[in-house]
This record gives structure tokens, sequence and C-alpha cells, in this order.
């Protein structure tokens, strides 16, 4: 998920990673920090030494220019929350751009994006979890008829135990037959 | 009929009967439960799900219609028939309300800590799996353990993995459980351990932390054991040697080039288009280091100790730029200009008294070989660098298995998360949607129903594009023949500057207007699937661009070398070049402007049509690569080419970028980046680069230089270059005969090449068949994966089944007496 602050950070790896890593107060986070503040200046101070329990809700952080017109950004923003309501620590903030920017590994961004197109949250990409993954793609353009049959076919392809969902290792098996994921 | 519970494997009763709905619900419901007391923090969301599935549960208790619930244990709808399911459920129900009955608790727990289920939920489970592949990688960086130290097991596949059931403190087990997981960490090599950090998906606060706890080991078992000093001095050097290094690539990556531009186009037309502007960045790079390599070792040193020149040169007029002839043919542009003697450094020094050449060899430099070897160097790296990166990337987009799961992907992976703007996520969308409506009509139907004639029409059509396409090339190629030998031919002094033009005109309004044709053929053909449109429309331009190619090259190698009115064929040649590379850098200019400007404008204003232009991204990436290829041609002719390909490339930047922002759209087909740039990357190696280094080497190895200028002078091919310094180092020195012999040998001897290519061809065979190989254990693979699942049905159904009898014995016999 390309965004303005990855070109901070993203090429940087392994620089960024062992900075973020070993100082947590270096440049690139002042950085995350100011972004985070820009969201809501009434809420987080300026001052982050004593780790306050801040928590910045969806509603503002998906008004990120980044995540403003992407279909999945509830989704996105709700699987890095602690609370599961996504609501946004700092530190749920940083991993949220650390697992989604440019370089972070393949594995990484499966597992991610599993947990973000599992909706009901069952560990498992169920029809009702692809149905709804398909309108919000096509912003409800497809027939009904038409999604349930891409969901089935979708599944049929997909599911190599047969239990009619993709568990995590389907998810990662088909991801592994497609080069462009999530770039 | 009495539900005999036996292990009789192959009894048919056993898998249909077991498949009652009613015992999965139970065995999901108490799973809320053991989840609830295995991990109370973690498992606090999964408990709500799980408690409100009981509730919805206890509701439908009354029903007699199988729920359909999505839920985690429910996991055996499949094909079975639900006839029988409903039979056995309404058997079950009627005799024992297993609803609410408690399970063992070690079956539950073997059940809930199963990894299918616990994958990135649970941080323990997290760092169970870590600390598995940590030891995996140990081991496998060490050395391979015997298989009898693994415990047997029925699969294989576990064995060694040292699974563990989870013990009845899971806190405890947790905290051991990292320390073990930052033990084996530390044990790793660094590169090793960071790859590992980054691929966890834990929050980066835990990450950090581990990290800390894993470094803090090593330091302290590096300060506090008794290591030397000179080997702690050693480390530390190390470790001030990597973090300068990391400094120094965080210093070269601000310098980032034209990064906020590319984010801006790709947050408006994806990752499409940006794969051009990527790719001549990529081309700007491979330019950057050709100019580097010939301006520092030759361009330089001859600039330093400039020859003598003739007295009658032409005085710089402004149609220099244009022909490259005039006033720049006798500078340090051209071949012509460089000297065929060793360059010596005092030659210069006037201070000296006597004025004579000082005889002592310390700053010399042997302009002839150094010209040798830079082009045959610089040649030789790129084209490893070259091979590098389309191995890379073919490594990214090649997947050996055949990919079946079209659909799937689709869905998955065709979200571009570059796109930011909003008219173009709306566009993106509605791609996505008529791919579906695509995909899923061909899934549908998927027997066209054409007819034999439907089928011959089509052929005839495919038919004559191809013969009109395939007409016009050679049309246009003989042209190009016949035209540059009649211009050859006819000025009788070749410095008539405007004639020199009219050939790189006519090339560049060939390459300009052919594929406007070919596009005119492919619309009239009609293409169902657009991916096979697109790979025929560059095959088109492809063939067009070679065929061009390769008559202009047989014009200069044969035509213009043998021409005896020219003094200094190498210099003209570099001219020509430079021409042509020129005029198409104009051509694409006005390309630009009227291809894309003024065809909006036409469009939205004069036919009223909402959609602007689409940008041709294929078209754009080959005319890039033929204006490489050009580039590369020139190089052992003109040294200085690289810098006017680099300047034309900045150039065409801004222009394309700005042309793209104001007059285009992006495509509306489906463009799959990854394969694209592989092809791409692939048609600069092969074709191009692999076409100029054949002309360049074919150059120096068999053709005459001229006899009057540049650095080649008296030899007979340029390639003698290299073997007159082999005799001078023989002469020098005898004990470097065996050198000179070796070089003999080895470079003239073609048997040498063939063995070579021989060695070659079989290793490629070989990786072939291992490339085979792991296809056939892809299969194989994946039909295990099948039978475990199998498998886990199984066991799954036999546990419930076990327990279910030891529970309710006393039940269960009523129940047997009565149904028979």
């Amino acid at each position: 998920m390309g965004n303005l602050i990855n070109h901070v950070m993203s090429l940087l790896t392994p620089h960024w990673w062992t900075c973020v890593m070993s100082r947590w107060c270096s440049v690139v986070c002042r950085r995350l920090h100011g972004r985070y503040r820009e969201l809501a200046p009434h809420l987080v101070p300026l001052d982050y030494s004593n780790n306050p329990d801040i928590r910045v809700p969806l509603t503002l952080i998906v008004t990120m220019p980044e995540l403003k017109e992407n279909p999945f950004r509830d989704r996105i923003v709700e699987t890095f929350s602690e609370d599961g309501q996504g609501n946004l620590t700092f530190n749920d903030f940083v991993d949220m751009f650390s697992a989604l920017c440019e370089t972070s590994p393949r594995e990484l961004k499966t597992i991610y994006a599993f947990k973000i197109y599992d909706f009901n949250r069952d560990n498992f990409i169920c029809k009702e979890d692809l149905q709804r993954t398909l309108n919000k793609l096509t912003k409800g353009e497809l027939t009904p008829e038409e999604v349930t049959l891409v969901c089935d076919k979708a599944i049929e392809e997909a599911d190599l135990d047969g239990d009619t969902k993709l568990s995590f290792a389907d998810f990662e098996n088909m991801i592994s037959k497609a080069p462009d994921f999530l770039r | 009929m009495a539900r005999n519970v036996n292990f009789d494997l192959s009894h048919p009763l056993m898998e249909a009967g077991l498949e009652s709905p009613v015992d999965e619900e139970v065995v999901h419901d108490s799973f809320n439960q053991l989840i609830a007391e295995q991990s109370r923090s973690d498992g606090l969301s999964d408990a709500f799900e799980l408690q409100q599935l009981q509730r919805d549960l206890e509701e439908e208790e009354g029903q007699d219609d199988v729920p359909y619930l999505s839920s985690p244990g429910h996991e055996f709808r499949g094909n079975r028939p639900r006839r029988r399911d409903v039979e056995w459920y309404d058997g079950e129900r009627r005799v024992d309300p297993l609803i609410g009955e408690r399970w063992s608790s070690a079956t539950l727990k073997v059940l809930s800590s199963m990894p299918s289920r616990t994958i990135g939920r649970s941080r323990g489970a997290i760092i169970s799996q870590y600390y598995n592949r940590t030891m995996q990688l140990r081991r496998r960086r060490q050395s391979r353990p015997s298989i009898r130290d693994f415990s047997h097991s029925a699969r294989p596949s576990i064995r060694g993995y040292g699974m563990e059931v989870d013990g009845t403190d899971a806190e405890g087990t947790e905290v051991s459980k990292r320390e073990r997981l930052v033990n084996n960490l530390q044990n790793l090599s660094a590169s090793d351990r960071v790859r590992m950090l980054r691929a966890m998906p834990l929050s980066v606060a835990e990450k950090s932390e581990l990290r800390r706890l894993a470094l803090q080991k090593e330091k302290r078992t590096i300060t506090g054991s008794k290591i030397p000093c000179c080997s702690r001095l050693k480390y530390y050097i190390i470790i001030a040697f990597r973090q300068s290094w990391y400094s120094w690539l965080s210093f070269m990556h601000s310098l980032q080039l034209w990064q906020v531009a590319l984010k801006r186009v790709s947050g408006r037309f994806g990752t499409g288009v940006l794969s051009y502007f990527l790719f001549l960045k990529t081309l700007l790079f491979f330019n950057v280091f050709l100019f580097l390599v010939t301006g520092s070792f030759l361009v330089l040193p001859q600039a330093v100790h400039p020859p003598e020149l003739a007295a009658n040169r032409p005085s710089f007029s402004g149609l220099e730029l244009l022909t490259g002839a005039g006033y720049f043919s006798d500078t340090v542009m051209y071949y012509g200009y460089y000297s065929n003697y060793t360059l010596q450094s005092c030659r210069d020094n006037v201070s000296m008294s006597d004025g004579t050449s000082c005889t002592s060899k310390q700053n010399s430099y042997n302009m002839p070989l150094a010209y040798f070897f830079t082009i045959g160097v610089a040649f030789f790296i790129t084209c490893i660098i070259l091979v590098y990166s389309m191995s890379k990337s073919f490594g990214q987009s090649f997947r050996i298995d055949k990919s079946h799961s079209i659909l799937a992907v689709k869905v998955f992976c065709s979200w571009d998360f570059k796109v930011i703007k909003r008219t173009s996520v709306k566009l993106m969308s509605e791609n996505i949607c008529t791919q579906l409506r695509e995909l899923l009509a061909e899934v549908n139907h998927k027997d066209a129903n054409n007819t034999a004639c439907q089928k011959l029409w089509r052929l005839m059509i495919h038919g004559l594009a191809w013969v009109i396409c395939i007409g016009s090339t050679i049309g246009c190629v003989l042209g190009i023949y016949y035209f540059s030998d009649y211009m050859h031919n006819q000025t009788t002094t070749l410095l008539d500057e405007a004639r020199l033009l009219a050939l790189p005109v006519l090339v560049s309004l060939i390459n300009l207007l052919l594929p406007g044709l070919f596009n005119l053929a492919a619309w009239m053909e009609d293409y169902d699937s657009p991916s096979v449109c697109a790979y025929v429309a560059i095959a088109r331009n492809l063939m067009l661009k070679v065929s061009v190619l390769g008559v202009l090259c047989n014009h200069w190698l044969l035509n213009v070398t043998a021409d005896p009115k020219l003094t200094c064929w190498e210099s003209f040649v570099g001219q020509e070049l430079y021409r042509f590379l020129l005029m198409e850098f104009i051509f694409t200019l006005l390309d630009t402007l009227f291809g894309e400007l003024l065809w909006r404008l036409f469009s939205e204003r004069v036919l009223k049509r909402r959609r602007k232009p689409v940008f041709d991204i294929a078209r754009n990436v080959l005319e890039l690569i033929y204006g490489q290829t050009l580039a590369w041609l020139g190089v052992l002719f003109t040294p200085l080419l690289p810098a006017v390909q680099i300047l034309k490339l900045l150039l065409l930047f801004y222009i394309k970028k700005s042309s793209v922002m104001m007059n285009c759209q992006a495509p509306r087909k489906p463009y799959r980046v990854s394969q694209m740039t592989t092809i791409f990357i692939t048609l600069l190696c092969f074709p191009s680069f692999l076409g100029a280094s054949v002309c360049v080497t074919y150059t120096m190895w068999s053709i005459k230089p001229s006899t009057t200028c540049g650095p080649f002078r008296e030899l007979k091919t340029m390639f003698q270059a290299g073997k007159r310094w082999v005799e001078e180092l023989e002469k020098d020195n005898p004990n470097l005969s065996l050198l000179a012999r070796a070089h003999s040998y080895l470079v003239e001897n073609p048997f040498f090449l063939f063995v070579g290519a021989g060695i070659f061809l079989i290793v490629i065979y070989f990786h072939y068949q291992v490339v085979d190989g792991q296809r056939k254990i892809i299969n194989l693979l994946q039909e295990q994966i099948e039978n475990e699942g199998e498998d886990k049905k199984f066991l799954i159904t036999r546990l419930q089944s076990i327990h279910e009898q030891k529970r309710t014995p006393a039940r269960r016999l009523p129940s047997q007496d009565s149904g028979c």
C-alpha cells in the first residue's frame, strides 16, 4: 500500500527497520507521529515520551488521503486496532504502516490480507466474507446472482481441503500463484 | 436402526452417520469454554462470537432444518447428501440432547490448538509457529539431524517440528516459548534474524522487544566471556561498518529520483502506467553507468591530451545539433578524434627545458587498448546487470504451477492499492466488475458455439490482418533499403548537411505510422482476450523495429564501411546514430503533441466523448527499447552517445508525465504488470542488447578500421589491439608467454566458444528438468493436502464418537435396543 510516508520509510529497510527497532523516537517515528497527530490534533499530544493512552477513532483515521477512497479502509483499520473497533493507538498506527508498506515481506502482507478479508473474524474466509469482499470491490455493480456465482466458483477453485471455506493455507496457496499481489 | 459405533474403518455408515450436524454444533460450542480457559485476553473476541453462536443455536433447537453456520467447528458441509444428515439429525435429537454436554478437555484442547485455527490469532500461537520456523532455519543452516532422533509419527511431515500440545498453564508456556524463540533468534545470523523478525505478524513494539532481548543476550555472551581483545575489536569494527553502511544506504535512498512525481502518476493511473516510468528510470541508470565508464576511461584522458587537429575545421553553426556533423565531427564526441598511440602525461609539460617527449612511462595511457577494453567491459557488465534483473523479474512473475484459480485470484489480487484518486478508484472498480463478468461468461460458456463457418471466417480475418502487417513491414523495410542506397550514392559530397537528415526522418516516420496500422488491423480482428491482443501488438511492433534496425545495420556495416569516399566511416556511422536518436526523440515529442494532446481536444470538443485517450503502455515501452538499442549500437563509434541518451530520457520523463496527467486516462483493459515488466526486460535483453552486442562484436572482430582516423588506425581489426598488447607484454616479460599462448588459444580458437556454449546449454537443460520435477512435486503436495484434510475430518469425527460413546453409555443401550 503505497502512501506518502513510505517514501520516507519504505525503501530504507534495513535502515528504517533497524532505526525503528533500536530507537523508538527516531526520525522516522517522529514523522509518523506528525502524521498521526494531524489526524486529530486536539486528541494527540505533542509529547509522546510518557506513552499516553490515546486512541484515534476510526472515523478520523479513514480521512487519510491514502485510505479515503480505499473500499477496505474500515477493515484495514479494524485489523490493526487492539480493540477490534478501529480505534488506533500510536503503536497500532506504526504497525499498520510497517505491515502495509511497499517493502514489507510478502508473507506478512498475506497474513494481514487474510485478516482484512475475514470480515467475521472466524479465521476462515467463508462465503459471506467473500460476498462482502466482492461487494466492496465492485461497489454493488454486480447482480446478486453474479456475486453468488463468483463466490462459489472462487471457493471451488481455491479450497484445497474441501471444507468450502478458505483457511489461511488455502489463501496463501492461491496468493502464491498471483505475482501481482498487494503492491 | 442401531448406531453401531465401531472402529471398522471401512464401515460405510461410520462416515455418513458421524456427519450429523448435531455433533459439530456441540463440539464448536465447547470451544467457547476451552478458549476462554486457555487464553483469557486473546480469546475474548472469539469467546464473544462463539457465545453469540451458542445463543443462536439454543434458539434454533426446535427447528428441524439443519442450520448453516459459518463457524470454526462447522467444517463438514460438503458433498454429502443432505437427506441423510437430516435423517440422522432427527434420530439423534429425539434421543439425546447433546447440546450443552461437556466434552473431554483433552480433545478440545487438541482441537482448539490446531495450527489452522490459531494462525495470527493468539500471540502464543504466533510465537510457537515462529519458534518452529527459527528451529528449522537453524537446523538447515547447521547440520540436518538424523531422522531417528524424532519420534515416530504417522505424518512424516510433522516429524521434527516439535509440535507440542499446550500444557495447562497458558501463561507459563507462553513465557517459556518466548524465551526459546529469543534463544533461537540469537543463534541465527543477523540477516536471517532480521528477515524472520520482519515477517512476524506481531506488533512493532513486541518485535522490538524480541530484537532487544536477542541482541542483549548476544552482547552479554560477547562481553561476558573471555574473548581476546582483538576479536572484540573486530566485532566493534564490524558493528561500526554496518552502521555507516546503513547511513550511506539511507542517504542514497533519500536521493530517490522523481519519487513524488511517480507517486502522483501511480495514484491516478495505477501500477500499469507506473511501470512505464519505472522502466524509463531503469534505462536512465543503465545509461548513467555507461556514461561514467566511457567518460572516465575514454573521454577524460583524451580531452586532457587533445591530439593535433586538422587545420580546416568548420565553424559552429546551429545545424550541428541536429546532424551531429560539422563542428562536432572533430571533437571528443566521435571515434575519429581518438588517438592511436599511448598518451603520456609529460608530453604537454612545456616547462621542460628541452621540449622532447619524456622517456619515463609513469603516466602513460594506452589509448587503443583502453578503447577496446572499455567498450568490452562496459558491454560485459551491462550484460550481467541485464541478465540479473531479468532473472529476478522472471522469478517474481513466473509461477511453476499453471494456475487454475482465475476467479479467486481476480477477486483478491486485482485491487491496485496504489490508486488513491476518487475517479480512478471508481474506474478501477468498474473495470474489475467488467472483468469478473467476462470471466464468468467465459467460465460458464466454455464451448463457444462457433460453427465451422464462423471459425473459418475468423481464421481468414486473422490471416488477412497478419498479411497486412507483414506486408507493410516488408514494404517499409525494402523502402528504407533502397532509399538508404540512393541517398548514399547520390550525394557527391557527403557533408551536405540537410540531406543527411532524410533517412532518419523516414525511419522515424515509419516507426510512428506503422503501429497505427497494426492497431487498425487488431481492431478489425477483434480479439476476445485482451492479453492475447496485447501480446500480438507487441509481437508486431517488435517485428517492425527489429527489421528496421536489421536493414540499417546491414547498410552501415556493409555499404558504408566499403565506401572509398568516406575517410572516416566510424565517425560517419556515429553521426548517423546520433541523428537517428535525435530524430526519434523529436518524433516522440510530435507524437505526444498530436497523438495525445490534440486527439484529446478533438475527441472532447468534436466527437464529444467523455473518455480521454488511453496511454498505450506497450507501444511507448517498445519505443524506449528501440532508442536504447540505438544508444548501445552507437557507444563504440560515439562514446558520448550515452550522455545524449541521458538528456533525452530526462526530458522525455517530464514531457510524458505532463502529457499523461493532462491528456490520458488509465487503460481500461486489465494489465498484468509483473508479467509485462518481465517481458519488457526480456525484450531489452534479448533482441535489443543481444543484437547490439552482436553488431559491435562483429565490427570489432571482422571489419577493417579506417586507416586515417581513430585509435585502431593501422590494425587489421580492432580486436588486434588486445592481441598486440599481449604480444608486447610477452616481449617485455618472457615469463608471461604462457598467458599469451593461453590468450591466443582461448580467444582466437572457436573451439572453446563451442565448448562454452555447449556447457551453457547443458546447464539450462538440467535446470529445466529441475523445474519439471518441482512441478510434479507440487502436484503431489496438493494431493497430500487434500488427503490431510480428509484425515483431519476423519480424526475429529472419530474423537467425537469415542467421547460420545464414553459419555453416554447408559443412555445408548435403551436406544440401541429399541432401534433394532
